[in-house]
């Protein structure tokens, strides 16, 4: 008897859930009513007002590291100045083309290799055994082919861009399940109709994952190569500024990095939102 | 033999014969032989690994026809399977619409949904359908092609009994108005003798057993002659039922 009672409904609530129901309800009234996403923002807020303070202070010396508002000015003063901007048009000059090579070449190379047998014999080994290698290494060798210019800095972007998507494509293309595609197949779908609605499609969340990769890859690759002999860029701009002891302008340049690496996982991740729209944890009755 | 142009029935008789199929030492079909009547509603049973998946993807030409066989079967085909294979990546509609060609296949992918009683799902996502939601979405994709042969693999197994019931009824209705010579596989010999009129036991690889259902429709579980069929059946699958009616 007592036992009928204490389960309350055929596929119903479990004792646990009810009580996980309730704990938000009871704890809420107690928390900061700011919303999530700003309330992650509050820790990193105190460390630069710290660092601000400690600077102030005097326990931070200006030539181990600027005040957070010198850093400010020296930002706003290089933007008013152009300096800033032109750097910043040469830096993205080479990362976007760096990264349409390397992109374009990845994505090629792992539809050879996934959308054919011949084509991963062919690809693959050589790619496997590439992408071991840390390619940061192969600056000496780039310069060696491809002297102090343009050149070896966009190629080294290429070259960190192009595996991630090479792997991930590749993945993604072998991991479309194999039973949608017989299902295609029966209703009539010919290898151009099943590559185009059911392998690139099922391949694109995996891909889109490298492209992130890539892009972050690419900046890194941005970085090392903008230490080759340049005469202008972001990291033009921050060896400069280590020959004048200037922290503040070296701070500039690092977070206009991490700006543009920012804002370019938060491209992707726009494109992400509207290409995969159908899956579940986007989707929205 | 020709396919047969009777315009009752928007379907032709299905003739196999000596299939055989090996996978490595393991013989699955052996020398089988199988003839459906144009427009009949036939159930195979079998316990697991008897062939029957094997049997059905050779008709839906999944598989090569093996040498030394010869199928004669009606076309287009059309197959649902037990789990509901839609793209998640296309719409319901754009799912039920897949490889059709010209520009009305909107409008009939929208007429096949709304066979089903799915047009107010007709722009969803397949990760919010229910499982009858998509299982439907799947006969409507099944229907839309007019199949001449509707192969349907355990397309109920996974889904709860009350949805089983609706569709029962669903595909019964879309047989009866289409017409098309249809195979369930299935291994529920309570949904083999309520839907079909024939009942085939597959063992070793051949039919084993050849089983006309004579009983009126609607059928009911409750009528004479469902349990003495359901029981024979079942023997014939190897189970022997204790408990004498």
């Amino acid at each position: 008897m007592s036992d009928t009672q204490a389960v309350p409904a055929p596929h119903g609530l479990l004792p646990g859930r009810a009580a996980e129901a309730g704990l938000p309800a009871a704890a809420s009234p107690r928390r900061l009513t700011l919303p999530p996403r700003l309330r992650r923002f509050i820790s990193p807020l105190v460390l630069v007002l710290l660092w601000q303070a400690a600077s102030m202070a005097g326990l931070i010396a200006p030539r181990t590291l600027a005040a957070p508002s010198t850093v400010l000015a020296s930002a706003w003063e290089l933007t008013l100045t152009g300096e800033l901007p032109s750097h910043l048009l040469v830096s993205l000059g080479r990362v976007l083309s760096g990264l349409g090579i390397g992109v374009s070449a990845g994505v090629a190379l792992a539809l050879v290799a996934g959308l054919s047998r011949r084509g991963e014999e062919i690809v693959d080994a050589p790619m496997q055994m590439l992408r071991t290698l840390p390619f940061l290494a192969l600056v000496p060798l780039f310069i060696l082919w491809f002297g102090i210019g343009e050149t070896p800095k966009i190629a080294l972007v290429a070259l960190g861009a192009a595996f991630p998507v090479y792997l991930t494509l590749f993945s993604g293309i072998r991991g479309v399940d194999p039973k949608l595609v017989e299902a295609a197949r029966i209703f009539g779908l010919d290898r151009r109709g099943l590559i185009r609605h059911v392998i690139l499609p099922g391949a694109l969340p995996s891909a889109l994952v490298g492209l992130r990769y890539a892009l972050g890859s690419a900046w890194l690759s941005l970085v090392i190569a903008e230490q080759i002999n340049a005469t202008a860029g972001i990291g033009f701009l921050i060896n400069d500024a280590r020959e004048f002891l200037r922290t503040d302008v070296i701070v500039v340049g690092l977070l206009v990095y991490a700006l543009l690496g920012l804002g370019a996982d938060a491209l992707v991740r726009l494109v992400e939102r509207r290409a995969l729209a159908w899956r579940p944890s986007l989707v929205k009755e | 033999m020709a396919p047969a142009n009777n315009p009752a029935h928007n379907a032709a008789p299905l003739r196999v014969r000596n299939l055989t199929r090996r996978f490595g030492a393991n013989t699955v079909l052996d020398g089988l032989d199988l003839d459906l009547a144009p427009g009949s509603f036939t159930a195979l049973l079998g316990r697991s690994g008897s062939g029957k998946s094997t049997l059905l993807r050779t008709l839906a030409e999944l598989d090569p026809v093996p040498k030394g066989a010869r199928l004669d079967l009606p076309r287009p085909v059309a197959v649902a399977f037990q789990e509901p294979r839609l793209l998640p990546w296309k719409t319901v509609w754009q799912n039920v619409a897949l490889g059709l060609p010209g520009r009305e296949a909107r409008s009939r992918a929208e007429a096949a949904l709304e066979e089903v009683g799915l047009s107010h799902r007709v722009e969803a996502w397949p990760a919010t359908l229910s499982g009858g939601e998509a299982q439907r979405t799947a006969l409507a994709r099944a229907l839309v092609r007019s199949p001449r042969l509707l192969l349907l693999d355990e397309p109920f197994a996974a889904l709860d009994a009350l949805t089983r019931i609706r569709m029962h009824a669903l595909v019964l209705e879309l047989w009866r108005h289409h017409g098309p010579t249809t195979l369930i596989v299935t291994h529920d010999v309570d949904e083999a003798v309520l839907l079909a009129d024939r009942v085939l036991v597959l063992e070793n690889g051949r039919i084993a057993e050849d089983v006309a259902v004579e009983l009126p429709r609607p059928r009911r579980h409750a009528d004479p002659g469902f349990a003495a069929l359901r029981r024979q059946l079942l023997g014939a699958l190897g189970v022997a039922l204790e408990e004498a009616a």
